[in-house]
């Protein structure tokens, strides 16, 4: 029998299941949120009920200062939704809380990825394959140019820009919630234990690391430094922050910028990088296709990224897929 | 070739010159013989493998990757080379050593056309992602990376504490690797020889003369023309004609180097013939027609005819095998005088001496100078031998004041560099109309300089609080500013909206005492050209 698993729709301000009448990562207010993960492209504010698990409503609730509505759900805890819909959260490897979803109606299991990446991270726990019909997938680095090398590489590279300059500073920027954090975690793994320095759009979400139990060694805010501290030091800022006025106060910054997109060099250049580090938090494309692979679902339906090079590789070998167009959920600054 | 990859790499990501000179330095000095000759090489343009184009990276991909894959790749990612370091499948581990820049190069000169599709791919086993960037680069000769030949040899004069005009002098007729070069300058050798060669002979430059008053006995005037600087150098029956910075332009104005037919190298400006008579000194374009001729690498009978160029000498630096550059600069004049009486009159004539008893005569007739095509005057110590490079006190200078004009500030963009967090760039407008009856602003410029360091934060921060709208990264201001511009001459142009084109804009002062709708209207510029 064909299936054809209409009690799921995908719309393009959300996906919608339907029997529990419930939306997944809606970008506008819907009465039941089921969310895969913190960021503002995914997490919304002003549902009635946000269903997530702790870390994500503790983003949350730190983003739009209030916990209303929140239903916290433990890794691989099942939830039972209205409309005989079952609902379990898996971890995707992406940001401390995010995972992906694993929807059961009548037999059949559809599985959201929400964003994921199947490298270590040492802020999170790792994605964890698991079997499924429909795989739902992201495709932010969906092109078979973007294979991100390993994170020790790209920190010695950074690593390696200190050593010469000691009366500059190296600014990364680094997406505030997560690749901030980590970016903290795998300098530290590296041995560099030397304080480093925050924007002050930074410190709240270190800060709920921490209690949430990721440690991030010595950290201090710009705000607080004076100009000759800075030297010799890794300065953490939001990219927005890199090229404009706030970064005069650094001593002769070296700008670096930590993204999956600096792997293209002209992409870098663009943001005017001098030192670009290919760290992501999204599965590039080897890890796009192996994790098709690993789970083998029967279909694949493509969110959103490059969709075309995804479904070509689908095409190419033999599974079947489809792109859906969502809206709103482009990541620039990873 | 991980070295000439990481050099590449830090090139692309740096935009100060001083940055990139440095990089560019310590890799020719920390770098061993062959390779960082290649490496020059391949910077400047200069190596060239017939048997690998960029279609041969197409072809090679074809065989390695599905064509709506490769497609799709090579749009995002806007390089072919680029694209293909990226896609090539890495080599579980990498089992031979990468190869060297000299293995590299002596690899891709043996490969033909029959056995590319077999040797690159070998070569490319043997690298990771940024070192195959780097062979691809290096192989197809699009470099890109914004590396004049001029920037080329400052780094080595840099890299060997040499003077620059030595560098310049010595380099041409050098081949890659140019060893004897290396030799020289890091080693003490003796200076390559270059005597059968037509080679480029560093130019002497002028000061700027500022507000000093110069006594004419000691030094001669000259008009200052307004083409582009060129030697044009014959040897043992071979010409060349040399731009400003040594670039080799003797493709784009073929009908000169076939004119010269004494040995001899010879200092002076490229004009174009046009209806702008120099008074007596005759014969000469303004400086837009002469761009109709800039830049083109085959030139059609229709534009030699159209716009037939010739040059104007100013000094003979060799004349038949004699190195002129010792003697005084009567006495090179002397010589000079008498070469171009024998010379094609239709491709070479005289800058004149302009025959002013005193200071004050000369400045008059400065004054009076409008002719388009002049840019100034020139003053040259009548004692002194030709000198390369800028040397204080022999040669200066003596441009036509600025023209003027107010405009109003439209939009603004971030600089580079030092300037990334300052909105520097300004765009500039003048009223197509009556201001106080619904005319409209169109823009006329663009300039990035002219501005102090205070001058500079003030204009940011005004950006920064009127700004109306933005375009990704360009602001629209509220046009309330008037900005006085200064210019070397206005053109008529097609490519922009106002019809035309200002040479060398710059901002002269910060008009805040002057309301917008008082600042110049397209007429007034417009009566400015003098094409």
């Amino acid at each position: 029998m064909a299936r054809d698993f209409s009690w799921i729709r995908p719309q393009p301000w959300g996906i919608h299941v339907v029997p529990a009448d419930c939306w997944i990562d809606p970008s506008c207010p819907v009465d039941r949120a089921l969310v895969t993960h913190g960021h503002a492209d995914h997490a919304r504010g002003g549902h009635g009920e946000t269903v997530a698990t702790p870390e994500t409503l503790a983003i949350m609730k730190l983003r739009y200062a209030t916990s209303e509505g929140a239903v916290p759900v433990a890794y691989r805890e099942t939830l039972t939704l209205r409309g005989g819909v079952s609902a379990t959260f898996i971890p995707a490897g992406h940001v401390l809380g995010s995972a992906q979803i694993l929807l059961e109606h009548a037999g059949e299991r559809i599985i959201v990825t929400g964003d994921f990446k199947r490298r270590p991270d040492p802020t999170c726990p790792p994605f964890e394959v698991t079997p499924c019909d429909v795989l739902i997938t992201e495709a932010t680095f969906g092109l078979p140019v973007f294979r991100h090398p390993p994170v020790e590489h790209e920190i010695a590279k950074l690593l390696a820009a200190l050593a010469p300059n000691p009366e500059r500073c190296v600014l990364v920027g680094a997406y505030a919630l997560g690749k901030a954090q980590r970016l903290i975690a795998e300098l530290r793994r590296a041995g560099h234990h030397d304080t480093i320095y925050l924007h002050g759009a930074m410190e709240r979400m270190c800060q709920l690391y921490e209690e949430l139990g990721v440690d991030l060694g010595e950290l201090r805010l710009v705000s607080d430094s004076a100009k000759a501290d800075l030297a010799g030091s890794v300065v953490i800022a939001p990219p927005s922050a890199l090229n404009d006025r706030w970064s005069r106060r650094l001593p002769d910054p070296v700008t670096a910028m930590a993204s999956g997109w600096m792997q293209v060099r002209q992409r870098a250049r663009q943001r005017m990088v001098e030192l670009p580090l290919v760290i992501s938090d999204h599965a590039d494309w080897d890890e796009l296709t192996q994790t098709v692979i690993d789970v083998n679902p029967a279909e694949t339906w493509i969110t959103h990224g490059r969709e075309e090079a995804m479904l070509r590789w689908c095409q190419l070998n033999q599974r079947k897929a489809r792109a859906l167009a969502l809206v709103g959920y482009e990541d620039e600054d990873d | 070739m991980e070295r000439f990859a990481a050099l590449l790499d830090a090139l692309v990501y740096t935009r100060s010159r001083n940055a990139k000179l440095k990089l560019l330095a310590d890799y020719l000095r920390e770098t061993p013989d062959p390779d960082r000759g290649w490496a020059l090489a391949a910077l400047t343009d200069g190596l060239d493998f017939p048997a690998v184009k960029s279609s041969t990276i197409r072809n090679l991909m074809g065989e390695r990757i599905d064509p709506v894959l490769w497609t799709l790749s090579r749009d995002y990612v806007g390089d072919s080379a680029e694209t293909a370091s990226l896609l090539w499948p890495n080599p579980e581990m990498l089992t031979e050593a990468s190869p060297t820049v000299s293995e590299a190069v002596d690899a891709l000169a043996r490969m033909t056309r029959a056995n590319v599709m077999t040797e690159l791919p070998r070569l490319l086993d043997r690298l990771d992602a940024e070192g195959r960037y780097a062979l691809l680069k290096l192989a197809t000769g699009a470099m890109r990376i914004g590396i004049s030949a001029r920037l080329a040899k400052t780094a080595f004069a840099q890299a060997f504490d040499v003077s620059v005009e030595d560098v310049e002098e010595h380099w041409h007729g050098q081949e890659p690797p140019y060893l004897a070069l290396f030799d020289w300058a890091a080693h003490g050798a003796a200076a390559p020889s270059s005597e059968d060669l037509p080679l480029f002979r560093p130019f002497m430059l002028a000061h700027p003369l500022e507000d000093a008053q110069l006594d004419l006995a000691d030094y001669a005037a000259e008009w200052k023309w307004d083409g582009i600087r060129v030697q044009v150098v014959r040897v043992a029956g071979n010409t060349r004609v040399y731009s400003r910075s040594g670039d080799d332009i003797s493709g784009t104005f073929p009908e000169i180097a076939a004119a010269l037919q004494v040995d001899a190298v010879l200092d002076g400006e490229l004009l174009v013939r046009g209806v702008h008579q120099g008074g007596e000194e005759g014969g000469a374009a303004s400086f837009n027609a002469l761009q109709q001729r800039l830049g083109r690498k085959l030139v059609s009978k229709k534009m030699l005819a159209e716009y037939p160029a010739f040059v104007r000498l100013y000094d003979a630096l060799i004349v038949e095998g004699e190195d002129l550059r010792p003697l005084p600069w009567h006495e090179r004049r002397a010589k000079l005088e008498a070469l171009v009486a024998r010379l094609d009159p239709e491709h070479f004539d005289l800058s004149a001496v302009i025959p002013a008893a005193d200071f004050a005569e000369l400045t008059a007739i400065r004054e009076s100078a409008r002719d388009n095509a002049i840019e100034g005057v020139m003053l040259k110590r009548r004692e002194s031998p030709y000198v390369a490079g800028r040397k204080t006190g022999l040669w200066y200078k003596w441009k036509r004041d600025p023209l003027l004009i107010d405009c109003v500030l439209m939009y603004a963009q971030r600089g580079s560099g030092k300037r990334s967090s300052f909105y520097s760039d300004y765009t500039f407008g003048c009223w197509d109309g009556d201001p106080d009856s619904g005319a409209e602003l169109l823009p006329v410029g663009k300039a990035y300089f002219g501005f102090t360091d205070e001058e500079l934060k003030w204009l940011d921060r005004h950006v920064r609080n009127h700004t109306v709208n933005r375009f990704g990264p360009v602001r629209e201001t509220d046009k309330s500013l008037v900005l006085e511009v200064a210019f070397d001459s206005v053109h008529l142009s097609k490519r922009h909206k106002s019809g035309l084109a200002m040479r060398f804009p710059r901002i002269h002062r910060i008009r805040m005492d002057k309301p917008a709708h008082e600042a110049d209207r397209i007429e007034t510029l417009k009566a400015m050209v003098r094409d």
